[in-house]
């Protein structure tokens, strides 16, 4: 299934629903869009990976890269995964300790206004 | 013994083509169907791994793929890069990760080869036989030979 990018405005986030496979083909696409969205002044990002069916190498790089680009903008940016193959990559690559997970948007949310 | 051969231009673009040929020779051979998103995120961070080598050392060849079902199922994965490029891989532990020293090409390098050796139980790197270039050799158990 093709790449699909949704953003919508939460109070002060900026939710971005991802879909479909982020792969070494359509990762550069994701990475342009998170961009757009710092550049325009989104500080608080969550990022929705709800009806992801595939993430690789190259996305988890374009995600960690947006996290670290809001921490260094003094903002907060957080993940939402609940499908346990998706967890599985994240476990095994050591990402899970390096980016917050949340089981729901909500939850992502009220993390991110704590700061965390 | 059944082989299915496939050569692709250094393109991220075929690289979801592999994938998709890996998962259905996997399936045919026999593989366990809950191992089959394993064999799809490997299939993909090898042939990716190729790609990106043949694009840093600009190398048109083709990579080159192949999936056999003898004892288990076998896929290899060649690329043609000097072999210095191909085998220094090294998992990367969280501290490094959150590094902002750390370039999204060398993070994605250090994840891929964290998901190859993580998601494959029987995983082989080492030097091409037949010329320049590394092979990445996964085997899975399979159902039927």
């Amino acid at each position: 299934m093709e790449l699909s990018l949704a953003t919508r405005t939460v109070g002060e986030h900026t939710v971005l629903e991802v879909g479909g496979e982020v792969d070494v083909y359509t990762a550069p696409r994701l990475r342009e869009r998170l961009l757009e969205l710092i550049d325009g002044g989104a500080r608080h990002v969550v990022v929705d990976l709800g009806r992801v069916d595939f993430l690789d190498s190259t996305g988890l790089g374009v995600l960690v890269g947006a996290l670290k680009r809001l921490r260094a903008a003094g903002g907060s940016f957080g993940l939402v995964c609940d499908k346990e193959p998706l967890l599985k990559i994240f476990r095994i690559t050591a990402l899970d300790q390096v980016f917050p997970l949340h089981p729901t948007v909500d939850a992502a949310i009220a993390a991110g206004s704590t700061g965390a | 013994m059944a082989t299915v051969k496939l050569s692709f231009s250094p393109a991220p673009v075929h690289v979801r083509t592999a994938r998709l040929v890996g998962v259905a020779v996997a399936r045919r051979a026999g593989v366990r169907e809950d191992l089959l998103d394993e064999v799809r995120l490997a299939i993909g961070e090898a042939c990716t791994r190729a790609v990106a080598l043949h694009r840093q050392y600009g190398l048109a060849d083709p990579v080159y793929v192949e999936m056999s079902d003898g004892v288990g199922y076998t896929v290899r994965v060649v690329d043609r890069a000097p072999i210095e490029a191909g085998l220094g891989l090294a998992a990367l532990g969280p501290d490094e990760l959150a590094k902002e020293s750390l370039s999204e090409d060398a993070l994605t390098t250090g994840v891929g080869f964290a998901l190859l050796a993580g998601f494959v139980e029987d995983l082989q790197v080492r030097p091409f036989d037949e010329g320049v270039g590394t092979e990445v050799r996964m085997t899975w158990p399979a159902g039927r030979a």
